[in-house]
């Protein structure tokens, strides 16, 4: 047997050092439709309970929407279960055409391409399109997937503090001798919640000659005044040479992703990209449910009006029960606990008051600097947000944290 | 080797530290393990190093252990400019 008692052994200690550390993440059951109110089974075994989720990326409330789930129907029934192949050999169906014809517009780029997944866009993109004698320049919290994808290509790879465009300017002046140069960022950063300075960040690219790659994975649908994606909101739309996004958010929360960009780039992806070359295509019933998204989202703004002002108020209500949160104006909602064990307690304590939400700690967030991240949705009505208020204001009262700032979080979990 | 802790020290702070943070940056500050540098932004350390003492740092050298401090890092540097010069 090639998986020994030594193997098993070592893999359990090191498993052990995890939940020892306090930093085991540990799955728990879903017993319906992802919605704002789901059934969840936890612990493993334990009767089913009713929660407010208070943490997904199901930014729209698309995620189970009728006219969504009937048109994934259609599609099954008109184009079948899976394409059991990469596109470039059997696997690309009319409707990836449509659905890549329909991005492209949404988007305001050249041509898109998709992916089984935008971290597979991410992963592919850069091997695709640069090499040795290029430089990679990524703000500093960009996405895991991107620092994956980046360490694929040959390119040389440099980095700048976070939003920092003096930094910025800095690196893209040293590299004046690179053939190509490409900032990286994401346009809504999925930690933190705060959004790209892309105007700053174009406007240094035009001066300094660099493409502009942007992760809109945490936008797309929502951001932007009809939702087009951060680049819309910074004024900048049509002006990003390459934008990656994911369907599994906003747009359905199934799967897939793309890569929108200059029509080059995509070719390049199309020729070269090895998630694209050797990963099996999205499937029909995907493809499906993406489009009939795309039709919502393009007729109306009221699903991103909506979600526009349960984040207001929900901003609202957190900072008024005295709670320490990352300030912006997106979806994406931290509250800040800095210690990973408290996180878990938190988010522990809060699902007993019927709440779901999840502690963030290393190494998804940098040690120290763990979190409740919450995640407002167009299908939360008030009474949830106001239910949920009431939940957080108990269990922050119960663990004396209301009205501390960062120094004093930080000096409690010290002690 | 003196002249090394103060310039690699000056670049720590000027490349990883944001605007307002006036923490110490010493000898002996972990910078890896403390989370200030990590393997995605270390790069430009490295290449920052290689190019100012014209040395190669090979990649099973560049490890976070090496990189951890001030100090390590100058014998890290010292160690490959022996190894340069002794190559000629």
């Amino acid at each position: 047997m090639a998986f020994s008692d030594s193997f098993r052994h070592d893999y359990h200690t090191e498993i052990e050092g995890i939940r020892a550390a306090g930093l085991f993440k540990e799955e728990r059951y879903i017993h319906s439709p992802q919605s704002s109110e789901i059934e969840v089974e936890f612990p493993t075994g334990a009767s089913v309970r009713k929660c407010i989720n208070i943490c997904s990326n199901n930014y729209l409330g698309l995620s189970s929407h009728p006219e969504v789930i009937a048109a994934a129907h259609a599609g099954l029934d008109s184009r079948g279960y899976g394409m059991s192949s990469v596109r470039f050999i059997c696997g690309t169906q009319d409707m990836h055409r449509e659905l890549e014809k329909r991005l492209t517009q949404f988007l305001g780029s050249e041509d898109t391409l998709l992916f089984p997944s935008c971290m597979d866009a991410n992963a592919g993109f850069f091997e695709a399109c640069l090499n040795e004698r290029d430089v990679m320049i990524a703000d500093r919290l960009v996405h895991a997937s991107i620092v994956d994808g980046m360490r694929l290509s040959k390119a040389m790879q440099d980095t700048y503090k976070h939003s920092d465009m003096g930094h910025l300017e800095e690196k893209l002046s040293e590299h004046q001798d690179k053939r190509f140069r490409i900032v990286i960022t994401d346009g809504v950063f999925s930690m933190d919640g705060d959004t790209a300075k892309l105007a700053d960040i174009v406007a240094l690219a035009e001066r300094y000659n660099a493409m502009v790659f942007v992760d809109d994975s945490h936008a797309t649908g929502f951001i932007g005044a009809t939702g087009r994606g951060t680049h819309e909101h910074c004024g900048v739309f049509g002006k990003i040479d390459v934008i990656t996004t994911t369907l599994g958010k906003a747009l359905g929360g199934a799967s897939g992703g793309c890569v929108s960009a200059r029509r080059e780039l995509v070719e390049m992806c199309r020729q070269r990209a090895r998630p694209y070359l050797f990963s099996n295509a999205v499937a029909p019933v995907i493809v499906a449910g993406a489009l009939k998204v795309l039709d919502l989202i393009s007729t109306s703004t009221e699903r991103r009006d909506k979600l526009e002002w349960n984040t207001r108020y929900w901003r609202g209500l957190l900072k008024e029960a005295g709670f320490d949160i990352k300030e912006g104006d997106t979806p994406i909602v931290p509250v800040m606990l800095y210690d990973a064990k408290l996180a878990q307690e938190i988010a522990h304590d809060l699902f007993e008051e019927g709440v779901y939400a999840v502690g963030f700690f290393f190494p998804v967030v940098p040690k120290g600097q763990a979190r409740i991240r919450t995640q407002l949705s167009a299908a939360h009505e008030k009474h949830h947000l106001d239910r949920a208020i009431e939940a957080f204001r108990k269990v922050g009262k119960k663990h004396g944290i209301l009205g501390l700032g960062r120094k004093e979080l930080m000096a409690r979990c010290a002690a | 080797m003196d002249e090394i802790i103060p310039v690699v020290r000056d670049y720590i702070i000027r490349e990883y530290l944001e605007e307002g943070d006036d923490r110490d940056i010493n000898e002996t500050t972990p910078l890896i393990s403390s989370g200030l540098v990590d393997s995605f932004s270390m790069v430009s350390l490295l290449r920052f190093l290689e190019k100012r003492y014209s040395i190669h740092i090979p990649d099973e050298a560049a490890t976070p252990e090496a990189f951890n401090t001030v100090e390590r890092i100058a014998r890290l540097v010292r160690r490959f400019q022996k190894t340069e010069v002794g190559s000629v």
